[in-house]
């Protein structure tokens, strides 16, 4: 992107090994404010343990990994405090789960679920949370009349737009998605992925996408990243790298595609 | 109309004074000034099986077990009254095994144990005042994981406490959170008053007497060093408030107290009356006179040993 700026992620040799079992290693991007890198690769490839190790949630046998927080700080995310770490996951990061259950909280209302991150970094006035709630409801395309309905009761595509809302809300400018359209039908994935196209656009947010599904980050992704046996096998520009693949496994990737 | 009953007990030789062992009551001792010296926070201890179960009182038992002395005089109350079985069990356990003198009187005693009710005269810096607790930590009801609740206690991350009173809000209109309201004490640690109403909560702030809570099935006991703040949780623009009701107490006239609703017969009569025995006593006793205070079966109800 812009030459100038700074990378909001930078990993750096980054391996993570599951006791002599390789997860993935050898990993080193920069991901650039506004850039929304895709990871592709079939199950078992590492991309999953890539993702949870750049997020902070598996700790990196070798290699780092930093990021910029917004008050320009460059910070190790596996080093910095719990409370540090905390805020830094609810103010600056939001990470959009596969399964919606997994990100939401099923026994409170809609409502809370998108106030919760509000409540958490200090908000004390139920009326703005509330109408900041209703506002990430229409922002993300569901009806803010079921404000107060259980997640339970709405259908998986819209507990997916909830999830999305519930992370927004606090305007983290970077976001970690893991397969975020997986499990939901053709035609209801093709619109959540208009609407995550939209607000990472809109937003400027940076983003990186898990999946094993080449149109998702054909409609998302600016670079890509590709992986094999816990290996970045080919990286480069997603047009680039879908329309003429480098890698024999890249190319295995998007023929596969194509015919289907 | 009586006097509050005071008892010399006889205290049975078999047993241990106040039941436990001196090394037990150490135990919970420690455990008591660890409370004090981190206000609201819950502090471990090795609960002991007492002589009755788990719902009865036990870890209050297991608090005043480990503070009383021979010199003291107990009160024990349940739901504000001194003569229900529960209350009644407890006092009589202590009289057995410590022969200390216990009351009715709030005024007269050095040590209260309480299941619901905060005493409504204002206690002193010579009394303690022990909670029955049956859930200790006030995030359970959104966080079951003990090892993450734990973490957020000790990050200060109580961001969920505010979600379940905007639960609340969202659904009823206000916060309709009665009892086991959350307080926050000395401007650190959320404590659960359980499961004490609300009304009580803001006695328990700067209160010059010593609150000490002790949950036994959970194995927690916490703790309100005197004068010590203690502020409900609320929203900006949905502050905490009192309940209030609509009547005064039928027998004393209080309108300030925290009332019961009594039903008197099967047509649906019904008055509402102090729910602190010893208060409305005390209360008569000066002179105070409620609306139905002339009629006859509830001076026989409220003079009951
Ligand atoms: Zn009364």
């Amino acid at each position: 992107m812009i030459g100038a700026a700074q990378p909001i992620l930078q990993a750096d040799d980054v391996a993570h090994y599951y006791g002599r079992h390789r997860g993935c290693e050898h990993v080193s991007f920069d991901l650039f404010p506004g850039e929304v890198m895709g990871v592709v690769g079939e199950s078992g490839s590492g991309k999953s343990t890539l993702l949870s190790t750049l997020y902070g949630r598996l700790t990196p046998t070798a290699g780092r990994v930093t990021c910029r927080t917004r008050t320009d700080e460059s910070v190790d995310i596996h080093t910095i405090s719990e409370p540090e770490r905390r805020l830094l996951m609810r103010v600056d990061w939001a990470f959009v789960h596969q399964n919606p259950r997994d990100g939401l909280r099923m026994n409170v209302s809609a409502g809370a679920n998108v106030g919760e991150r509000l409540m958490a970094v200090g908000e004390r006035h139920y009326g703005d949370i509330r109408s900041k709630a209703i506002d990430w409801l229409e922002r993300v395309e569901v009806d803010a009349e079921r404000i107060d309905d259980l997640p339970a009761t709405y259908s998986g595509g819209m507990q997916q737009r909830l999830q999305i809302a519930r992370n927004l809300v606090t305007g983290p400018r970077l976001i970690f998605m893991d397969e975020p359209t997986g499990g939901l039908d053709v035609s209801v994935q093709a619109r959540l992925l208009d609407l995550l196209r939209g607000l990472v656009t809109d937003l400027g947010l940076s983003a990186i996408v898990v999946t094993h599904d080449l149109a998702v980050v054909r409609l998302l992704a600016h670079r890509l990243l590709v992986m094999r046996k816990g290996r970045v096998v080919e990286s480069g520009l997603t047009d680039q790298v879908l329309d003429d693949p480098q890698h024999p496994y890249s190319q295995l990737l998007v023929s596969s595609i194509l015919r289907t | 109309m009586s006097q509050p009953s005071e008892t010399q007990g006889a205290w049975d030789p078999s047993y241990n004074f106040a039941f436990l062992d001196e090394q037990t009551k150490r135990m919970i001792r420690r455990a008591i000034l660890k409370a004090v010296a981190i206000p609201g926070y819950q502090a471990p201890f090795a609960s002991r099986e007492m002589p009755m179960p788990y719902g009865w009182g036990t870890g209050g038992i297991q608090v005043t077990a480990g503070v009383i002395g021979p010199d003291d005089v107990l009160k024990v109350i349940d739901q504000g009254s001194d003569d229900t079985t529960n209350a009644i069990s407890i006092r009589k356990f202590f009289v057995r095994t410590t022969g200390v003198r216990t009351t009715e009187s709030t005024g007269d005693a050095s040590i209260i144990q309480t299941r619901h009710r905060i005493p409504e005269s204002p206690l002193r810096e010579d009394q303690i005042l022990v909670y029955q607790v049956p859930i200790p930590e006030p995030l359970r009801f959104l966080e079951p994981r003990e090892t993450e609740t734990r973490q957020m206690h000790a990050l200060e991350d109580y961001g969920l406490m505010h979600v379940k009173l905007y639960e609340d809000i969202a659904r009823h209109g206000h916060i309709a959170t009665s009892y086991a309201y959350p307080v926050k004490v000395a401007g650190r640690y959320v404590m659960d008053p359980s499961p004490t109403p609300k009304f009580d909560n803001p006695k328990m702030d700067r209160c010059p007497a010593l609150q000490l809570f002790g949950a036994g099935r959970e194995k927690r006991i916490y703790a309100i060093p005197p004068y010590t703040e203690v502020k409900s949780l609320d929203f900006d623009d949905y502050p905490f408030e009192l309940p209030t009701w609509d009547a005064a107490c039928a027998l004393c006239g209080d309108t300030h107290s925290f009332l019961d609703e009594v039903i008197l017969d099967d047509a649906g009569g019904r008055m509402f009356v102090c729910s602190d025995t010893d208060h409305c006593r005390e209360r008569r006793a000066n002179g105070h006179v409620g609306p139905a205070a002339a009629a006859a079966p509830f001076e026989t109800m409220s003079a009951a040993p």
